[in-house]
């Protein structure tokens, strides 16, 4: 009995400790990812242009497509339950603040950011997994190139540039896809749905939701190339990484949603 | 070849440990400047281990590697990428980035090392290329190369850089007796040709009688002996005889040892 609870206790002990392992080694790679983009150059250690452009073909203008098909989706289904909702209180025509607010706020940014996790966190550790374990990584290192200079900065600063632009987009779209329902339902045309929903929203709304989405940013990439890096035992390795990476940015971003939205409602 | 310089490469007392199993027990090994030194043992002896150690991809636990003047376990990253930049290394699985094609693969140390142009790059690679005989290759992928083909593109990176040490590991392993034989040429044409310092490590005896100065015996984490082809043939050392003559070795079981082995919980 006593010996089963000290096995419990010893392994809640390594899981805590391999746990703060893994956060400190993200956070490094984080910092190290920072200190080439600002001081690489001078070290003989440049960040490429070429690097960070291809990279925001692949985790943005690559994206576009399915973010605004997804948003657009988003958008729709929200006026439809806001309008069902809402006409209980006979309260309708408040579905333009409804949708322009939740849109901005939360749901433009979520969807975006759990869309990138999909495509990207899962390939970045895919990428770098595969790397580390056919010597590739190795191989960047004994040539010089440092791998976190080479592989992850060019991640990191175009999933920095192109989440907010792909969630500016996104709370378009979504927008548009609850006027396509709204209006008819509302007796107003597309037009004056979109002017009112202008009308109605701050630029504070805006910012909470781009604030977000560089904080999303950080969390899918650190924790893609984190769980990259770390891979080992070969394809089967790279394929549980992928898994993981997709799981844990996953479940980082709706915590860091919540808690990012209990702080700026208060 | 100059006995009197420095050694390139010095290793003192070098420990290495998986967990708490060792891999390797004190090394001494040292490289002098225009040497081909083989590194030979069976699987398991530690010299990928002592290979790692002396690239610094790992840092050592207890005692040094010194190479090209620098000491790998206490010098700052700036400095060992510098070192970095003076020595080439063929990986044993080629280790060419997948993503590129084996032009740009080459091409690659040059772009993040210099500021030459474009077209001064293309030629120099593509030399390179020529020289391990893949002239007009440059454009395939990794994925569209045979295994010998993979080795010899990873040498022309590793060389493109013209650097004064050449590490290879196992340029021969899984390759047909007339390939490995192109490549232990290829490897004598380096030293000759551009006097390069090169470290290869091998299972594969005749590779290494043909290619070797001197050859380093490792056996499980120990450095048996360290001789020219003929002393290492003539040495008297049962383990090396052994390995030479291709003798299973003669293992023998400690009844003690072998029963805590298979009945301790976490041995």
């Amino acid at each position: 009995m006593i010996a089963t609870g000290l096995h419990l206790l010893n392994r809640l002990g390594r899981r805590t400790v391999m746990a703060v392992d893994a956060v400190g080694y993200a956070a490094g790679l984080l910092g190290e990812a920072m200190l080439f983009t600002l001081t690489g150059r001078r070290r003989g250690q440049p960040v490429r242009l070429t690097a960070v452009v291809e990279q925001m073909r692949q985790v943005g203008v690559d994206a576009i497509p399915i973010v605004l098909l997804l948003s657009l989706t988003v958008g729709l289904m929200l006026a439809i339950q806001f309008i069902a909702t809402l006409s209980e209180f006979g309260a309708q025509s408040q579905v333009v603040l409804a949708v322009a607010k939740s849109v901005t706020r939360e749901f433009g940014v979520l969807i975006t950011g759990i869309l990138v996790a999909g495509r990207s966190g899962s390939a970045f550790a895919a990428r770098i997994g595969s790397m580390s374990v056919s010597q590739e990584v190795d191989a960047l290192g004994v040539m010089g190139i440092d791998p976190v200079r080479y592989l992850v900065a060019p991640a990191l600063i175009a999933m920095l540039v192109m989440l907010p632009v792909l969630t500016i987009l996104a709370d378009a779209s979504a927008i548009l896809g609850a006027a396509l329902y709204s209006a008819p339902m509302l007796d107003m045309s597309v037009q004056t749905y979109l002017t009112q929903t202008l009308a109605q929203l701050t630029p504070r709304d805006v910012y909470e939701g781009l604030a977000k989405s560089v904080v999303f940013a950080l969390l899918i990439t650190v924790i893609g190339v984190a769980t990259g890096f770390s891979v080992t035992g070969g394809a089967e390795g790279v394929g549980r990484a992928t898994t993981r990476a997709v799981v844990l940015s996953i479940t980082a971003l709706i915590v860091a949603d919540m808690v990012f939205s209990f702080f700026l409602n208060r | 070849m100059n006995e009197s310089a420095s050694p390139l490469i010095e290793v003192v007392g070098l420990e290495a440990f998986y967990g708490r199993r060792r891999i390797l027990h004190g090394v001494d090994f040292s490289v002098n400047r225009g040497e081909i030194r083989v590194i030979m043992g069976g699987s398991g002896s530690g010299k990928s281990t002592l290979l790692r150690h002396i690239i610094g991809l790992q840092r050592p636990v207890s005692g040094t590697v010194n190479i090209l003047g620098v000491d790998v376990g206490r010098s700052d990253a700036q400095a060992l990428l510098a070192v970095r930049r003076r020595l080439g290394v063929s990986f044993q699985g080629g280790a060419l980035i997948t993503s590129m094609s084996v032009g740009d693969n080459v091409a690659l140390p040059l772009r993040e090392h210099t500021q030459l142009d474009e077209t001064t790059i293309r030629i120099m690679s593509r030399l390179k290329l020529e020289f391990v005989n893949l002239g007009g290759f440059h454009d395939l992928m990794p994925s569209q190369l045979s295994g010998g083909m993979i080795k010899r593109a990873a040498l022309a990176r590793a060389i493109v850089m013209d650097p004064e040490l050449l590490f290879f590991d196992e340029p021969s392993a899984g390759l047909d007796p007339v390939v490995s034989a192109e490549l232990d040429e290829l490897i004598l044409r380096l030293r000759d040709a551009l006097r390069m310092t090169i470290v290869v490590v091998t299972h594969e005896l005749e590779s290494a009688f043909r290619i070797a100065d001197r050859i380093t015996v490792l056996d499980q984490g120990d450095v048996l002996t360290t001789g020219t082809v003929a002393e290492v043939r003539a040495s008297e050392n049962e383990r090396i005889q052994d390995l030479l003559n291709r003798r299973p070795r003669s293992v023998e079981v400690d009844v003690d040892e072998y029963l805590r082995r298979l009945t301790e919980e976490d041995a």
